[in-house]
């Protein structure tokens, strides 16, 4: 083959994405009025002049196949406009003028298999990243934690049972690409990570490993005449940080990486000021194909809020009201030493009053 | 093609939600083309293994595309030679349109160059907003990413750069919407396009913009630069709606969920059912507007407030992003070309202080905000902190100084709100 010129790209960086929104929606750009939620998945606005766009929303597999994009497309260019987006869950959403079109393309989508919902009071698409399937760090499978917690968890995504919404994240190691979540699954590592001396000095910038950790546990070492690193077993936390820069630090073990739910983080400012997340179980199996274990504490939390909950109360918003106390008393998960914090600035997380629940 | 077993991954193809191992197991099965067959067949058993083994086999490496440093996640398998077909699997990460718009007509030619040189696997999106085509060979990213660019997409941020922005629905749809976000999105992003393609930052920087306080794309909590629309004016109230609310609802329940939820207890019912507003000690949260949309809706005065230094742990902790400036008017040329001077700084000055594989929080939290903003030329404000210094570890020797600049800073904003007037 003849060699070919390189191409110089054209560095157009972030596309407009005016050019493909929907008519209704460049033409009352900023200049909607109000919105109702007519029935879950479905959203109508309406503009200052009167105009309404509806929206139907759907959850997909994230990870779409081309068959499966394409078969959105048909859907979108038979039953709606032609005009989508998708949401940062990764749900898709259509979006049409006509309120009529709404009915049947639901029917279409559930047809083809997709789930209607993740409006409002529901239980939203967990967000998620790779797992096994594609990245370089992960002690799980976030794509199907998600699917088979989902599997249990679809009729709170097509209904509207909840207090308020419950956004779900999972992370396949303590980066957290899932983010913050009402409840976030993430993997907690619980041994320090084992090390391929014969390989860290051809592979690791070592010094930068050093400087990665954030307890100071690693330093330079000569192993078996090698340059290599060594870890002070009893300060590291296994937070895996040394890893992604050091892959033959490996901090993953089918045995010990363990999954930790957390709850209560919150982004938005709504009521209250945005949160983090709080431990609430660690040591929960990293149990492939279907993660049984981790769905049936998530399904107790939620049962726990649904129940004793306000309307519009976030889960942040409703432990702050219940206190810590009875929420591991609600949910019967044990409280133990793991959940008072020692890292920087704990003080701040102690209870410095005599407001007590009992 | 002898298809893998796969018996642990079979078990996720079951329920009702959509499965993804259906979905790579159709193109395995019933695409026409021999070379997605096979490489999504070798994904699969690699995948199987990862799940009997509970360990993952792909390993980064460098790859990207003539001219640009980064952009691309390269993926080389560990176990290649049990999976040769899908041995090299990278990743391009692809800047969606801002507000992440669509039309099918442009998804289904985005389908139709992945077809060519990809798995076929494709993800809207990934965390930190990009389109993610799953699975290319180092040879057919080039391929790919040379078709796209032609009809507009352009590869986002990987390595420590710039990364891809992201901005929510906005204007576009939602009531709620206090700001421009596309046309503040692709401002900001657009003009950091060379740190982005050549990754020469300390570490990553993300920008994010939400049209307000609801904050639907999460970016107090992970972006380094935040754009919060919000306003400063009264909250608009239409009465009649309020009543038919009370009506519908009845005055205990809107008691107990909107004027009891007011975090800065400015809302009050009248006894003719009726809304009053302590607007100046609204924080504008938002959530008496959620509740009632069709009564309540944010004023005309819009603006942003910024917020910098959001992250997850890793090093230190997770951190919020905090205010740097309490509200920015976003109408006028000059109010933009503002907004782009201050990212401009901030960048800078991260680019020149932070340290190696430090976030802008972190940097923040090492030398202190006020380092910060008078290394950005900023002006400090008691909206920036959640109450004054607590400890007296403090040396106070410019006091009067000090005094004399808020002195004169009053007075400016004094006089520019007579001037407005």
């Amino acid at each position: 083959m003849a060699k070919v010129h390189p191409r110089t790209p054209i560095e157009s960086g972030c596309p407009d994405g005016i050019q493909y929104m929907h008519p209704v929606m460049r033409s009352n750009f900023g200049q909607w009025k109000y919105h109702e939620d007519s029935q879950p998945g479905v959203l109508r606005h309406v503009a200052n002049r009167g105009d309404e766009i509806w929206t139907v929303r759907a959850g997909t597999q994230r990870i779409l196949d081309l068959f499966s994009l394409r078969k959105l497309c048909e859907i979108g260019d038979r039953y709606a406009d032609g005009y989508v987006r998708f949401t940062i869950r990764s749900n898709i959403e259509y979006m049409v003028a006509d309120g009529a079109k709404v009915a049947p393309l639901i029917q279409a989508l559930e047809r083809e298999g997709f789930v209607v919902g993740g409006t409002r009071n529901s239980v939203a698409s967990i967000s998620h990243t790779q797992g096994w399937l594609h990245c370089d760090i992960p002690a799980t499978d976030a794509s199907g934690v998600v699917k088979s917690m989902m599997d249990e968890l679809v009729d709170e995504f097509k209904s509207w049972q909840m207090p308020n919404r419950v956004h779900i994240t999972t992370s396949c190691c303590q980066i957290n690409c899932g983010g913050q979540g009402d409840i976030a699954i993430n993997i907690q590592h619980t041994k320090p990570p084992r090390i391929d001396h014969s390989k860290v000095a051809n592979i690791c910038e070592r010094p930068l490993v050093v400087a990665r950790c954030p307890v100071a546990a690693i330093r330079p070492a000569m192993v078996n005449g090698k340059p290599s690193l060594e870890v002070d077993e009893r300060k590291c936390i296994c937070c895996g940080a040394c890893y992604p820069p050091c892959p033959p630090m490996q901090i993953n073990d089918p045995e010990h990486s363990k999954l930790a739910i957390w709850v209560g983080g919150n982004h938005s400012n709504a009521r209250s000021r945005p949160t983090f997340q709080k431990l609430v179980v660690a040591g929960i199996p990293n149990n492939p194909p279907r993660w049984p274990e981790v769905t049936a504490i998530v399904k107790r939390i939620l049962a726990a809020y649904k129940n004793s909950a306000q309307d519009w109360e976030r889960i942040s918003d409703w432990i702050d009201r219940i206190g810590w106390k009875q929420f591991f008393e609600l949910t019967d998960l044990p409280f133990t030493k793991y959940h008072i914090d020692d890292w920087r600035y704990a003080r701040k997380s102690l209870n410095s009053s005599s407001y007590i629940h009992f | 093609m002898k298809i893998h077993d796969t018996p642990m991954i079979d078990q996720l193809e079951e329920g009702e939600w959509p499965s993804f191992v259906k979905g790579i197991k159709r193109l395995r099965d019933k695409h026409p083309d021999k070379r997605i067959n096979e490489m999504t067949n070798d994904l699969l058993g690699q995948l199987e293994h990862s799940y009997e083994t509970r360990k993952g086999y792909w390993k980064g490496g460098t790859v990207s595309v003539y001219g640009y440093g980064g952009g691309i996640i390269p993926r080389f398998s560990e176990v290649g030679d049990l999976y040769p077909k899908s041995k090299e699997f990278h990743t391009l990460r692809v800047q969606p349109p801002a507000g992440n718009y669509y039309t099918t007509e442009i998804l289904l030619k985005l389908a139709d160059s992945w077809e060519k040189y990809g798995s076929g696997l494709v993800t809207f999106h990934g965390q930190t907003g990009n389109i993610m085509f799953i699975g290319a060979t180092t040879e057919n990213t080039q391929s790919f990413f040379n078709e796209i660019n032609e009809y507009g997409f352009d590869l986002g941020g990987a390595g420590p750069c710039m990364r891809t922005a992201q901005s929510c629905v906005g204007s576009g749809r939602c009531e709620q919407s206090c700001a421009n976000e596309h046309k503040i999105h692709r401002l900001l992003i657009n003009d950091f396009i060379d740190e982005m393609h050549r990754p020469a930052l300390p570490y990553k920087f993300k920008f994010k913009v939400s049209g307000c306080p609801n904050d639907c794309v999460n970016a107090i909590e992970r972006s380094d630069f935040a754009v919060i629309g919000t306003w400063r004016d009264d909250m608009k109230v239409d009465q009649l709606e309020v009543k038919n609310y009370v009506a519908k609802k009845g005055r205990k329940y809107l008691n107990n969920t909107v004027i009891a939820r007011c975090p800065t207890h400015a809302l009050s019912l009248d006894d003719d059912d009726t809304l009053e507003v302590d607007n100046k000690n609204c924080v504008r949260c938002m959530h008496c507007l959620n509740v009632m949309p069709k009564a309540l809706s944010p004023g005309d005065d819009k603006g942003a407030t910024i917020l910098i230094g959001g992250k997850r742990t890793l090093k230190i902790g997770d951190l919020f992003g905090s205010v740097v400036v309490p509200f920015m008017k976003l109408e006028t040329g000059e109010d933009y070309r503002k907004l782009q001077q201050l990212a401009e700084e901030t960048v800078d000055f991260f680019a020149e202080n932070a340290l190696e594989h430090e976030r802008a929080g972190e940097m923040i939290e090492r030398i202190g905000l006020v380092n910060f903003l008078e290394g950005i030329g900023l002006e400090i404000d008691p909206n920036m902190v959640m109450h004054p210094r607590e400890n007296s570890y403090v040396r106070t020797d410019h006091w009067d100084e000090e005094v004399k600049k808020w002195q004169e800073r009053k007075t400016k904003m004094e006089k520019t709100v007579i001037d407005a007037a």
